[in-house]
């Protein structure tokens, strides 16, 4: 990892099918994990919803394995916003289609176009959810992801480095919001009552994002 | 209206809940004072048949229901509205269709009814959306 190149190693389709292999082992992993935090503020589906949605994403892109990063992305999204049932389906396939559609039809893309990409496909979510920070929601996690990366990279940072700052970035959003009062989805109906619990989607999104790191250092990228 | 019959507005109900949406659209369909073709599809539950939603199920509603006037979707909460969006934003849905901004129960009821009238998409989403305006105390 200390051989990084300063702009890091391109990310390509294998790249972006190994990150859903691995975020589709982590949500399995936790989704009881992510159902209980969905308890006491939520409908109790979150882990259910996102283990269906990654196990359909999973095999749809195993049995027709797109060829570059952004058809990935974009098969990736297609399947959650079909199969998740719940409001993460739509928020994490408008993510994902359309930082794939950024991304284009490049068969490798460097880690700023990849990070281009999750700050088109965030500012999507919140387009779509019309959430701003601090409304306790998984842009709580993916905001400060994004703007870690861009840090990051803009130091000089490689591939793997830059997604691991993303990632604690996620990481320390998505504690933050246990204080925050819900003001979208479910939980804002909770009111005062939704302080104190950390939210389910910033929970996810930082696996989602961990995930990406993880992917990168395997591969040394 | 005379000569042959414009083709008329197609209304979709979203709710999380397969049940929810059936009942709606009945009722709906049962105020509309005997119209010969009441072109509504409630597309209700998830993907597992409980609770939640389905884009599945809300796309073939659309075509179901699909004459080439343009179909109004009503949706109830959260991932319901979002998954029709979503849907929306990539045109995954018939042309002509749209999200209407109205309370689901009283929004269907106008909807289907202006729908199986003969208005136009643009006076159906309208008479949808005025029912925000129906006050009960």
């Amino acid at each position: 990892m200390n051989a990084t190149p300063p702009d890091g190693s391109p990310i390509d389709a294998a790249f972006v099918r190994r990150w859903l292999d691995t975020a589709a082992t982590v949500v399995e992993r936790e989704a009881a994990a992510l159902t209980e935090l969905d308890s006491p503020i939520g409908d109790a589906d979150h882990g259910t919803n996102m283990r269906r949605g990654f196990v359909a994403a999973r095999t749809a892109v195993e049995q027709e394995p797109p060829d570059t990063p952004g058809a990935v992305l974009v098969a990736v999204g297609r399947q959650l916003i079909s199969t998740v049932g719940g409001a993460s389906g739509p928020l994490y396939g408008t993510l994902l289609r359309r930082a794939g559609k950024q991304l284009g039809d490049e068969p490798a893309v460097s880690a700023a176009q990849f990070r281009d990409a999750l700050r088109a496909g965030v500012d999507g979510v919140a387009q779509l959810g019309g959430a701003a920070p601090g409304d306790k929601t998984m842009l709580d996690a993916l905001f400060p992801a994004v703007d870690a990366m861009s840090k990051a990279l803009d130091g000089g940072s490689g591939t793997a480095d830059a997604l691991a700052a993303a990632a604690a970035a996620a990481d320390e959003g998505a504690v933050a919001t246990t204080p925050l009062r819900a003001r979208k989805g479910r939980a804002s109906y909770l009111g005062e009552r939704s302080i104190g619990h950390q939210d389910p989607g910033a929970t996810s999104a930082a696996l989602l994002v961990t995930a990406f790191a993880d992917t990168a250092r395997e591969a040394g990228a | 209206m005379t000569g042959s019959p414009a083709p008329l507005v197609g209304v979709v109900l979203v709710s999380h809940s397969a049940a929810v949406a059936r009942a709606v659209a009945e009722l709906s369909a049962n105020l509309t004072g005997g119209a010969s073709e009441v072109p509504v599809a409630p597309a209700g539950g998830g993907p597992d048949g409980g609770l939640g939603t389905s884009s599945d199920l809300i796309a073939a509603a659309a075509r179901s229901v699909d004459r080439g006037a343009g179909v109004a979707v009503l949706a109830d909460l959260g991932s319901a509205v979002l998954t029709v969006k979503a849907l929306l934003a990539d045109d995954e849905l018939p042309a002509g269709s749209r999200l209407v901004d109205a309370p689901f129960l009283e929004g269907a009821v106008a909807a289907v009814v202006s729908a199986s009238a003969g208005a136009d998409i643009d006076a159906v989403a309208a008479a949808a959306g005025e029912a925000y305006d129906y006050r009960k105390g």
